[in-house]
């Protein structure tokens, strides 16, 4: 087994200091800060990709990304409800977490294949922001059902401009619009530090993982076999997506890896007021506690043999 | 002229909504600041931004604060994690708090 990335060991840091209830504490300024160039450096790059060699394919993959989003959501609803004998809301809400992605386990995704030299198709950044938003509308129709009386207006201002989409969105744009030449200047910041400042952010996780951990004590056991069995059945599912849109091994992977993560950012903020009766506490413990450890320990490496396996 | 000074501390997902049911009922000044603790919620660190709380102070005269109270209590408690209460205080310049 190949050693871990550095900034791996930084997460499990954060996990042991928290656990040992440890007097280790960010500021949460600098959670917000670190988070934020994580966002905007993720966009930039893929922006900047995109507008060296943007494709024709690209308009034909769109939808099948968005529509993947969508069926990996309602197939966690149907688990959670129906075989989890959860209440609507929360399955719901869960399932709009899981059909969702994460940016920080796709950030890992990144250095991990960074690291190992495997290029990656530069769309991976723009199907990021793709996956963000369907899931979270899903889980929030089933939980509420398609009636009128919504105040979709506020729910539309939440899934589109909550602080994850937006950054990614921007930096694309800017990424996309002054070009390589153009980001240079500021490439230092968000390039050149990138792996430091998620080296930092993952400090931070592994200690807030430890703070929703207790969030499992209800529905403890099938949540927990949920949280560990939905990421590789997911990310399987994405890899062969990933194959079927013609992307390379470091594509797949990446594609795989955005199928098996569970939102923490984005979904949390957008079901708290779309869904107010769902447990947040439930969603979180899972999504972040195990399932966004379980990636970046595990299942990363593990899609990639998938994705290997897959396309080759 | 008395005053009521009413107190909330709740998630700062609801920093929005409150603001809309301050405005509603004509309260123009409000203080918000954040903090931290534990409840029945669990521990609401604020260390990052799904466990951020808030503390609302609010100074207005008796019916808009019952109304307000009125407001919580119909639309937050049975979903949040929230807690409130009022009581009367003395204030410079009551005119300023209507």
């Amino acid at each position: 087994m190949p050693a871990l990335d550095p900034v791996v060991y930084f997460f499990l840091l954060g996990l042991l200091a928290g656990f040992a209830k440890a007097d280790l504490r960010l500021p949460p300024s600098i959670y917000e800060f670190v988070s934020t160039v994580l966002l905007l450096a993720i966009g930039l790059k893929g922006g900047v990709e995109l507008a060296r060699h943007a494709t024709l394919e690209l308009a034909a993959q769109v939808p099948i990304v968005i529509g993947m989003g969508v069926v990996l959501a309602l197939l966690a609803f149907a688990v959670l409800r129906y075989l989890g004998r959860f209440d609507l809301p929360d399955a719901a809400s869960i399932a709009a977490h899981y059909g969702s992605v994460s940016v920080g386990t796709f950030a890992v995704g990144v250095a991990f294949l960074a690291s190992a030299n495997i290029p990656y198709e530069p769309q991976l950044s723009l199907f990021l922001v793709l996956l963000e938003v369907p899931a979270i509308l899903v889980g929030i129709v089933l939980a509420r059902g398609a009636h009128a009386g919504i105040g979709w207006g506020r729910v539309l201002h939440e899934a589109f401009l909550g602080r994850s989409v937006l950054l990614l969105l921007g930096g694309l744009v800017i990424g996309w619009a002054a070009g390589e030449q153009g980001v240079a200047g500021i490439s230092p910041l968000f390039i050149g530090l990138f792996k430091g400042i998620l080296a930092l952010f993952l400090l931070e996780m592994g200690l807030i993982a430890t703070q929703h951990i207790g969030g499992l004590r209800k529905h403890g056991v099938f949540l927990a076999a949920f949280a560990i069995v939905t990421p590789v059945v997911f990310g399987t599912i994405g890899a062969f997506t990933g194959s079927m849109l013609g992307l390379s091994v470091g594509g797949t992977t990446l594609l795989a890896t955005l199928a098996g993560s569970a939102s923490y950012i984005a979904a949390p903020a957008a079901m708290r007021t779309a869904v107010p009766q769902a447990d947040p506490g439930l969603s979180l413990a899972a999504a972040l506690a195990l399932t966004f450890p379980f990636n970046i320990l595990i299942g990363i490496p593990l899609y990639q043999r998938i994705a290997q396996w897959i396309v080759t | 002229m008395n005053r009521k000074l009413v107190t909330v501390i709740t998630e700062a997902a609801l920093e929005r909504d409150l603001i809309r049911e301050l405005t509603s009922l004509g309260i123009g000044g409000y203080t918000f600041s954040e903090a931290r603790g534990r409840g029945s919620h669990g521990s609401r660190t604020s260390s990052w931004e799904h466990s951020q709380n808030l503390r609302l102070e609010v100074l207005c005269d008796d019916a808009r604060a019952q109304a307000l109270m009125q407001r919580l209590r119909e639309g937050y408690f049975d979903d949040y994690a929230m807690i409130a209460w009022s009581h009367d205080v003395d204030v410079l310049r009551p005119e300023k708090f209507p």
